[in-house]
This record gives structure tokens, C-alpha cells and sequence, in this order.
């Protein structure tokens, strides 16, 4: 659990970060987004001490982070970067052995660790392990910097942009990765984006901020239904809001009994991805599967609007 | 056929020709006396040794070769052979002209051997670039180079070379001048990097101090050579004579010491502006990774910054290295020895001979620290494109 409290920060005369409070509980995954400038990125780099507040504080599972000596802090805390930050002049089993070398692990255990790391992020196969950053691609790259950031196993993962320097279909690939290492592991991820589909997609709490305020922390479906400013509104897009609505639920969640006609749909893909499909072969509504192949039930294109409208 | 001219190739197949038909040595009845050019033509004949009519065969057979592309191996090859015939028959026309003529008279290359010399070195250089050679395969051939040169020096074949007669007559002054021109040139360097390291550090740091100590760096280089080695003399002078034990370490107003200090003035800007440009070019997203992860100030300092600026302060010694060896030859100018020594008597004795015993081997130095000094940058970036 990460708690914000009061955080404020001033560069010289600009404040950055005005009275921040709220709260990531743990084993989550928390998104705070925002436009370029709104703090976001500040407030992230508190967590390990990179800025230190001017007033207000930071709480890792209730102690407050300033007693923790920084180095000491930032070495149990993974810390992953747009740009991957990778080092150039050391190879992949090198850059992800940084932090357990840092923390003196016997090498046995870090060649142990870094082995399962590679095989974790599909690293392990041909010349890659021994690969210098700039042979690699950028999907590579970015999973290296992934695989760096957990290899002592943190508690917590920050992550700044991790995903801004890769195309569209790496980055999805990219988000469904990590949504399966944190189901894994646990682990609390604090990621910062300025892309609210990502946002949506990944994250379990919301936190919106804009000129160093916090404007509303709520889960997604919150933020879409009860926006608490016009910004938050403008920001989610209220052009696509019932589309992100459907996008937020499984369609596990809204089978229906009955049969239908028709291609099936399984029951793992989203309200969004089962309009697309029922809008695509022109039927009211497709039968359901689940993960065994058996029937489960249908969905209806009525039942999908529900779905899609402001509840209440 | 698909073999197209080479370009390069017709320039070196020119320079070839034009040493085929230009003076190979000249004669000079003695040390001073002015010369005249004989060519391998006019050398030839029945009384002509192998080696002459060997080396025209060997120019022939190299300019029909670069005329068309090649393989670089096949140049490669075809320019070491040719450097061979050039360095074998050089000694040949010596001797024979030796056994003919008095024994003052004096055989030195003309300029039908500097041209072919430096078209072979052309396309030798030409074809390790296009081979890419490794570092390691770049060192070996600088020891197989220096090996080739010992064994041409040592087996006598050149002993009637007049570079050679000079030598003979200065040996020991050879090696010690040859020895204090390394002392120069390397410990100037040792004690600009010991300086410039921790300077260059120290203005990446405190930004402020950069704008004044570049720009007195950048400054000193200005000043001409001569001039900064003279205008140390008086100052070195006083303070010798007011300081007696620098005079007990040999400092003095003329000498070594102010040749050392001038060299070592010179060579801190390029050691102090390489190591801020090596640190500064880091990439700030690396820095903060790095930072992110735990390292701390100094860890990230030894493990990072140093490490990913080493090509670029590697380079600046490269620099720095090259220059003190040429600079080094002006410190006979004030007394300070080294193989300028030879390059300022020739000139006053108007012995061209004398200018070559000390420009020789300054630039085979100068030559084989460059080859030396790359081969270890690219050692430090391996792994970088």
C-alpha cells in the first residue's frame, strides 16, 4: 500500500504538485494519467525519492519513506522508463542482473533469477541473452527493461510511459504482459500514462491529474459514469464513453441464457469486442462458449446496450 | 565483364606510373654536395640485380590490378608484396651505387620511391578499412608492421641507405634522443591525463567553472608552439634560481623542463573537453534508470558514466597522443632534446639526410600510436553500434 499524503512540490517559483492525497492499495495496478505537465511523472518519482516533496509525504505500508535511505529504497522498488534507460555497453543477462548485484545476491542465486526472468519475458531464446540493447528491437527492449525492474522482485513497480516508444500492436501484446505478471506476482504497479485507453485497459484505480492536482481517484467504470470535473470528462472522451464502458466488462459478466445462431463467442473477450462481432455479422445475438468450448448461453445486441448506457 | 575501373584505383595506378618513370635514388658524390636522380631504367641492365627488375615487375603487375575492382585481400596482399619489392630493391640500388662510386658518397630515395611508397600505403590503408579489420587484427598488424621494419634494419640491406650512414654515426645519440622524444611525448601525456580526467569531471559537475576553463584551455592552444615554449623560459629561469631544489630536479629556464610543461599545456584541452563531451553525451534516460534503480553517485559514476565516455576520452588521448609526438620534435629548439635534435642539424648543416633521421621515425611513432590508439577505442565500444 502506497498512501500520497499532502503532497506538494515547488520548483523555484512553479508549483508542480499541489496537495496530493490519495491512496494505492496493494496488489494493484493504478494508473495516474494526465496531460504533459500535470505532475504525474513528479508524483511517480517521489516514490523512490528521484524528487523529494516539499511538504506532505510519501507512506510505503504505512512508514513514511523519508526514514528509508534512499539507495536502500530505490533497490527494492522496481523503476521502468519510456525510454527503457537500458545500458548500452552491458548485455541483456548484464542489465537485468543490475539491482540483485547491487544488493550483493551470491551468484548463483542472481544467474538463477536472471535465467528465470529471460524465460518469464520469452528473452531466452538463440544469442539474446547475450545481446547488447542496440540488437535488439523495441518490443525487446522494452521487455528487458521490464525484466531489470523485477529482478530483485519488488513489492512495487513504477512505471514512467513504459510502453510510449512502441507501435500499436507490440504495445497491446505489451499490456496484456504485464496484466498477466501482476495477476502473477502481485506485485502493486503505479504506472503513468498520458493515454487514457491504457489507462482503462489496465488500470484497477484511476487517478487524474492536471496542473499538479489530483481531480478525481476512482476505479474506471466510476470515472466514466460520474466524471468529477468537465476535465476528467474531456479527457476520458465522451465520444467513445460507452465504448470504454463495454471495454471494462467480460462477457462472462452479462450471458444470458438461451441459444442463438451463429459463430460462438467466448466468454473471456470483452462487452466491447462481442458488440463489435455482433455488429460485424449482422445478427441480433451469437451464442456463448466457455474456455472448454461448451454452451454457456447468448448474447443479445439488446441486452449489449444496457450495457452501454448510463446507469440509473 | 562486370569488373568496373576502380576510382581510387586509377589515382594509385597514376602515382605508380609516374614513380616508374621518375628518379628512384639519388647520388650524391657526398653528404652535403647536391644530387643526381637515377631511375630504375637507368639502372638497369646486365649489371642490375634481380631485386630492380623484380620491383618494375611488381609496380607493373600492382597497377594492372588496382585498375580493376578487387577483392581488399587481393589488395591487401598486393600491396604488402609490392612494399616488400619497393623496401628490397631500395637497399640493392644503394649498394650497388656504393660499390661504384667513393666511399663519402651518399644514396638516399628520390622521389620515384616516395611516390610509389605513398601509393602502396594508399591502397594498403584502403584495403584494411574495406576489410574492417578487428581490433586485435589491427595490433597484430602494427607488431607485424614493426617486425618487417626491425628485420629490413637489422639484416643490413639498407646500410647504404645515407638515412642509414647518418645513423651509424649517431647511434648512441639515436636512442637517447629517440628516448627522451618518448619521455616528452608520454609523460606530458600521463601527467594531461592524470590533470585533464578530474578537470573534465569536475567541469561537468559545476557548470559554471566550464565557460572560464575552456576558454583558457582553447586560449593556450592558440598560442604558436615556438612561442609558448619560449615565453616559458623566463618564468622556469627565475623561478629556478629562486627555488633550488627545482634546479636539483632539472628544471630549468631551457631544457626539458619547459618543453614538458608546453606539451602538457597543450595536450589538457583535448583531455578536459573529451571527458565532458564523454560524460555530458550519456544518455540522460540511462542516467536515470540507473539513478532509479539504487546506484548510488559513485556507483553510477565507475559503472556507467565512465565506462559509456571512455571512446570519447579515448579519442582525446588519441589526439593528444599524435600532436605530442609531432609537438615533442620543437623542444630541441630550447635545448630540451629529442629526435628534433636531427631535424634542426640537418637543417643547419643543409644534411637532408640528418632532416630524415629525426622526421622518420617521429612519423612511424606518430603512425603506429594512431593504429594503437584505435584499435583501443574500438575495444571500448564494443557492443555499440
Amino acid at each position: 500500500m502506497i498512501e500520497f499524503d499532502g503532497l506538494s512540490k515547488r520548483f523555484g517559483v512553479i508549483d508542480v504538485l499541489k496537495d496530493v492525497t490519495f491512496t494505492v492499495p496493494a496488489h494493484s495496478l493504478t494508473a495516474i494519467v494526465g496531460t504533459s505537465g500535470s505532475g504525474k511523472s513528479t508524483l511517480l518519482r517521489m516514490v523512490n525519492r528521484l524528487v523529494e516533496p516539499s511538504a506532505g509525504m510519501v507512506r510505503i505500508d504505512g512508514r513514511n519513506i523519508a526514514t528509508i535511505p534512499p539507495l536502500e529504497l530505490r533497490r527494492h522498488i522496481g523503476y521502468v522508463i519510456q525510454n527503457h534507460g537500458l545500458f548500452p555497453h552491458r548485455t541483456v543477462v548484464e542489465n537485468i542482473a543490475t539491482v540483485p548485484q547491487l544488493l550483493n545476491w551470491p551468484r548463483p542465486r542472481i544467474a538463477a533469477r536472471v535465467e528465470e526472468l529471460l524465460a518469464l519475458f520469452q528473452l531466452d531464446t538463440g544469442d539474446l541473452p547475450n545481446r547488447y540493447p542496440h540488437a535488439l528491437s523495441g518490443g525487446q527492449q522494452q521487455r528487458v527493461g521490464v525484466a531489470r525492474a523485477l529482478a530483485a522482485a519488488p513489492n512495487i513497480l513504477l512505471m514512467d510511459e513504459p510502453f510510449g516508444a512502441l507501435d500499436p500492436i507490440i504495445r497491446a501484446k505489451a499490456q496484456e504482459d504485464l496484466k498477466a505478471i501482476q495477476a502473477r506476482f502481485g506485485t502493486t504497479i503505479v504506472l503513468v500514462t498520458h493515454d487514457v485507453e491504457e489507462a482503462l485497459y489496465l488500470g484497477q484505480q484511476i487517478a487524474v491529474m492536471d496542473q499538479g492536482r489530483l481531480l478525481q481517484h476512482a476505479p474506471p467504470a466510476e470515472l466514466l459514469i460520474q466524471p468529477a470535473t468537465p476535465f476528467v470528462e474531456a479527457l476520458i472522451g465522451a465520444a467513445d464513453k460507452s465504448f470504454h464502458l463495454l471495454s471494462l466488462t467480460l462477457l462472462s459478466a452479462a450471458v444470458e441464457p438461451g441459444t442463438a445462431e451463429g459463430p460462438p463467442l467466448s466468454a473471456a473477450v470483452s462487452l466491447r469486442e462481442a458488440l463489435a462481432a455482433l455488429l460485424w455479422s449482422r445478427r441480433t445475438a451469437l451464442p456463448v462458449i466457455n474456455a472448454q468450448g461448451e454452451p454457456i448461453g447468448r448474447i443479445s445486441l439488446a441486452r449489449l446496450l444496457r450495457y452501454a448506457a448510463r446507469p440509473g | 565483364m562486370e569488373q568496373r575501373f576502380d576510382r581510387l584505383g586509377g589515382v594509385i595506378a597514376l602515382l605508380l606510373a609516374a614513380a616508374l618513370a621518375s628518379p628512384f635514388v639519388t647520388y650524391r658524390v657526398n653528404r652535403i654536395a647536391a644530387g643526381t636522380g637515377k631511375s630504375l631504367f637507368a639502372m638497369g641492365g646486365a649489371a642490375s640485380g634481380w631485386q630492380l627488375l623484380g620491383l618494375v615487375l611488381v609496380l607493373l603487375l600492382t597497377i594492372g590490378l588496382v585498375l580493376l575492382r578487387n577483392g581488399p585481400w587481393l589488395r591487401l596482399g598486393a600491396a604488402v608484396a609490392a612494399l616488400g619489392a619497393l623496401g628490397v630493391a631500395l637497399g640493392e640500388a644503394a649498394t650497388q651505387l656504393a660499390s661504384s662510386g667513393s666511399p663519402y658518397a651518399r644514396i638516399a630515395p628520390a622521389s620515384g620511391f616516395w611516390l610509389a611508397f605513398f601509393a602502396l600505403l594508399i591502397l594498403l590503408a584502403d584495403a584494411m578499412v574495406r576489410l574492417r579489420l578487428s581490433p586485435w587484427a589491427r595490433l597484430a598488424g602494427v607488431v607485424l608492421g614493426a617486425g618487417v621494419l626491425a628485420l629490413f634494419l637489422g639484416s643490413g640491406v639498407w646500410r647504404d641507405l645515407s638515412v642509414l650512414k647518418e645513423y651509424a654515426t649517431r647511434a648512441g645519440d639515436f636512442w637517447r634522443e629517440g628516448a627522451t622524444h618518448l619521455e616528452l611525448a608520454l609523460g606530458s601525456l600521463a601527467l594531461a591525463i592524470l590533470a585533464g580526467l578530474p578537470l573534465g569531471i569536475l567541469v561537468e559537475r559545476v557548470k559554471p567553472l566550464r565557460g572560464p576553463v575552456l576558454g583558457v584551455l582553447n586560449a593556450v592552444q592558440t598560442i604558436p608552439s615556438i612561442a609558448l615554449f619560449g615565453m616559458l623560459i623566463a618564468p622556469l629561469a627565475w623561478l629556478a634560481a629562486r627555488i633550488p631544489v627545482l634546479g636539483v630536479l632539472g628544471i630549468a629556464g631551457i631544457g626539458i623542463a619547459p618543453a614538458f610543461i608546453a606539451l602538457f599545456f597543450y595536450s589538457l584541452l583535448p583531455m578536459v573537453a573529451n571527458t565532458l563531451t564523454g560524460i555530458t553525451q550519456v544518455s540522460a534516460d540511462v542516467v536515470d534508470a540507473a539513478r532509479g534503480m539504487g546506484l548510488s553517485r559513485r556507483q553510477l559514476f565507475w559503472q556507467i558514466e565512465l565506462p559509456l565516455a571512455l571512446p570519447v576520452i579515448l579519442t582525446g588521448i588519441r589526439v593528444v597522443l599524435v600532436q605530442n609526438i609531432g609537438l615533442a620534435t620543437i623542444a630541441a629548439l630550447i635545448g630540451g632534446g629529442g629526435l628534433g635534435v636531427f631535424i634542426f642539424q640537418g637543417i643547419g648543416q643543409t644534411a637532408s639526410d640528418l632532416i630524415l633521421l629525426g622526421t622518420i621515425p617521429t612519423v612511424v611513432l606518430a603512425l603506429g600510436a594512431a593504429v594503437v590508439m584505435d584499435a583501443l577505442i574500438a575495444f571500448s565500444t564494443r557492443g555499440r553500434p
